[in-house]
């Protein structure tokens, strides 16, 4: 009986990778098929029918295994499942370990100013993630604009010093403060709205920032982007190898030799502290009132309202909250670039944010740091492989929504225990 | 003899040409269990939606009066103030708990008008101050109270969404009472309970009302839960009330019998229905 049933079982199977393997030609064909070969008469067609049949190849024995080993394997015990497991049980922990490493980072013998400007950027996502995480892991509003509050904290940062000359400290908390406010004006209009619908909002929304900030050239200085951003200080002591009108610079202030890694090191000190203060933030406010109100509101709105919460000041404030922290790692953004133009704030970086927090684990926010090395750090660090990135990149998406699909670390602690009744 | 806790007043609520409820009158008292009953589709679960403010009725008034607050125009209210302010709360015929959250942050949300002030709208709880741990500390306590009534202390800590469905009743009626309300509305708390757990249900209720002093409205299907029960019976059929008066009375009322069977009297009851008529009257 049983070699009987493993007999059909393998009929089955080879027949599922037959199929695979048509498929996989068929698609092959058109894509992998054909070659443009420059020869001495111009260009022409060829084909090259051997890299179709080792694709069809490839899908083949790659659909029989996976067949043959998913009547072996055990459902919920995937390697990603089990890591994801045992990391749950000691995420505290590994949270610490993960600020340690993250504060020494620079210091340590194979740091470069490479990797500390690459570790710069994925902070800078981490921090977004956090903020994102805020509006979609916690109050569950699908917000697929959140680039503009990044630009809106960008821009308040270069046009208020470049106008004003304020410095770095004094723009941070106006940039946040201007972004949280863009945060209300879009939460407004879109109070009625949920799920998909408000998804559409908001990236039209993020659109109509970019816009503006292309086509208002009086304030915008439009496609040509503004230039020449003032770089933040350190109470007053600049980083840059002379400093104007005989202020000391850190360099001399300290004795030491003149070094452009001061800076870089210096800038990533300041967004991992912001990082952690959003981090602090989160955690902190999902313990208040304010915090159980968004959650509450993402798993119903109804009962909200039949228990006296107000809708309409739940959303705004989770609006505005993650705006707020979109704008100040938007104005981190501008004296880090010391350039920024509207194309640093098109539709895919809100889809890489989005991206960061639903593959981290919606409201997770170690899951976030994972995600952001994974889909920031990961590809700048793997430049080389050029066009193949984007493909690397979808087959991990597949490889998480197959074997995680609630996200790498997506499980939920309560904001407060009745620790006497266990 | 005092003023009513709740007084409905020529209600109506039309849904295009049809009339879910149609020149609806009736009163609730406070320490009283008030059902309202009828056929499916009689117009129950729009007169809550109405009461609660999630429906605007075209006409009627709807006044509240609550013991510390004075009194109430429901009508006027968006349906978040109905709750905080005039102090109604309600549960729901497909129940609507928070499934992710832990059985103790359901009943903490549910103090959420009282905590957010105590937090200073979030300020001094992002500070850490002592006003906010207090209030928080009295909030668990309020919850703990609670959940020893409903017998759901040993689950505080579990996700909301995975207790069973008598329990996430339980937990949702607990839910209602921790925005300290002085109407509660349960619209059929006994749906798809056992007859041990409806049993257990009326406990509650009964008990609930002597220690609160507050008003119950209930819109109920089982009869034993109802006649067992309730103060005061108010019947409804295609939106308007055909009988009112104690559950004895109301079972007596031809009207109600034949909203309820049709119109053919001489044809005997079903054996179950005749059983569950004459089972309640003692209960």
């Amino acid at each position: 009986m049983a070699a009987a049933g493993s007999r059909m079982d393998l009929r089955r199977a080879l027949a599922d990778a037959l199929v695979g393997g048509f498929v996989a030609a068929a698609l092959a064909f058109p894509m992998l098929g054909f070659r443009l070969e420059d020869s001495s008469t111009g260009l022409s067609l060829g084909l090259r029918m051997g890299w179709v049949a080792a694709a069809a190849a490839v899908v083949f024995a790659g659909r029989l295994a996976l067949t043959l080993l998913a009547g072996t394997r055990r459902p919920r015990s995937g390697p990603l499942e089990r890591l994801g497991e045992r990391f749950a049980g000691t995420r505290h922990w590994a949270g610490w370990a993960m600020i340690g490493l993250a504060a020494v980072l620079p210091f340590l013998p194979f740091a470069d100013r490479n990797l500390v400007d690459k570790a710069t950027m994925v902070l800078i996502y981490v921090m977004l993630g956090w903020g994102l995480n805020i509006v979609v892991g916690l109050a569950g509003l699908l917000d697929l604009g959140f680039v503009a509050f990044y630009a809106v904290g960008a821009y308040s940062y270069a046009i208020l010093s470049e106008t004003f000359g304020l410095s770095f400290w004094v723009c941070l908390p106006l940039a946040g403060l201007f972004a949280a406010g863009f945060g209300l004006a879009l939460g407004f209009p879109v109070l009625r709205l949920r799920g998909d619908y408000l998804a559409i909002v908001t990236l039209g929304f993020g659109e109509i920032i970019r816009v503006i900030l292309q086509n208002w050239v009086d304030v915008t200085n439009g496609p040509n982007g503004i230039s020449g951003i003032d770089r933040p200080t350190l109470f007053g002591l600049s980083f840059s190898a002379m400093a104007p009108e005989g202020q000391p610079t850190f360099a001399d202030f300290f004795g030491i030799d003149y070094s452009a890694e001061h800076r870089v090191t210096f800038l990533y000190f300041i967004i991992l502290a912001m990082a952690l203060l959003t981090n602090l933030f989160t955690l902190r406010i999902r313990r208040l009132p304010v915090g159980r109100a968004w959650e509450a509101l993402r798993e119903d709105e109804i009962a909200c309202r039949s228990l006296g919460l107000n809708p309409t000041t739940v959303k705004l404030s989770a609006f505005a909250t993650g705006a707020m922290f979109a704008g100040f790692a938007g104005s981190f953004f501008a004296t880090r670039q010391g350039f920024i133009s509207p194309e640093s704030f098109t539709f895919i970086e809100s889809a890489v944010i989005l991206a960061i927090v639903v593959l981290g684990g919606m409201g997770s926010q170690i899951g976030v740091v994972l995600a952001a090395l994974l889909l920031v750090g990961l590809p700048e660090w793997f430049r080389e492989l050029q066009q193949y990135r984007m493909l690397a990149f979808g087959g991990a998406m597949v490889l998480i929504m197959l074997w995680r699909p609630s996200g790498l670390l997506a499980s939920r602690s309560p904001t407060i225990s009745l620790g006497a009744a266990k | 003899m005092t003023a009513p806790l709740l007084d409905v007043e020529h209600l109506t609520m039309r849904f295009g040409g049809l009339f879910a409820v149609n020149d609806l009158s009736f009163s609730a008292a406070r320490g009283a269990i008030t059902a309202v009953i009828g056929p499916n589709g009689a117009g129950k679960t729009t007169l809550f939606n109405c009461i609660t403010g999630f429906y605007k009725p075209q006409v009627g008034r709807l006044t509240l009066r609550h013991p510390s607050r004075g009194e109430m125009l429901l009508e006027r209210l968006p349906d978040h103030r109905i709750t905080s302010r005039a102090g109604v709360a309600r549960t729901f015929q497909n129940i609507r708990l928070f499934p992710r959250m832990s059985v103790l942050e359901n009943l903490i949300v549910a103090q959420h008008t009282v905590l957010m002030r105590a937090s200073g709208y979030s300020l001094a709880g992002l500070l850490g101050l002592a006003r906010y741990r207090d209030a928080e500390a009295a909030a668990v306590d309020k919850a703990r109270h609670w959940l020893d009534k409903v017998e759901l202390t040993r689950h505080a800590d579990d996700e909301a969404g995975s207790l069973p469905y008598g329990s996430q009743r339980r937990l949702e009626i607990a839910r209602a009472m921790c925005t300290d309300p002085v109407l509660l509305c349960l619209d059929e708390p006994a749906a798809g309970l056992n007859p041990r757990e409806s049993a257990e249900l009326n406990t509650l209720l009964t008990g609930i009302r002597d220690e609160h002093g507050i008003g119950l409205l209930l819109i109920e299907h089982d009869m034993s839960v109802v006649m067992g029960i309730s103060d005061h019976v108010v019947v409804l059929d295609y939106g308007r009330k055909i009988a009112e008066g104690t559950p004895a009375q109301v079972r007596a009322d031809p009207a109600v019998i034949r909203a309820y069977l049709g119109e053919e009297e001489d044809e005997p009851l079903p054996p179950e229905v005749a059983q569950d008529l004459k089972g309640s009257g003692h209960a």
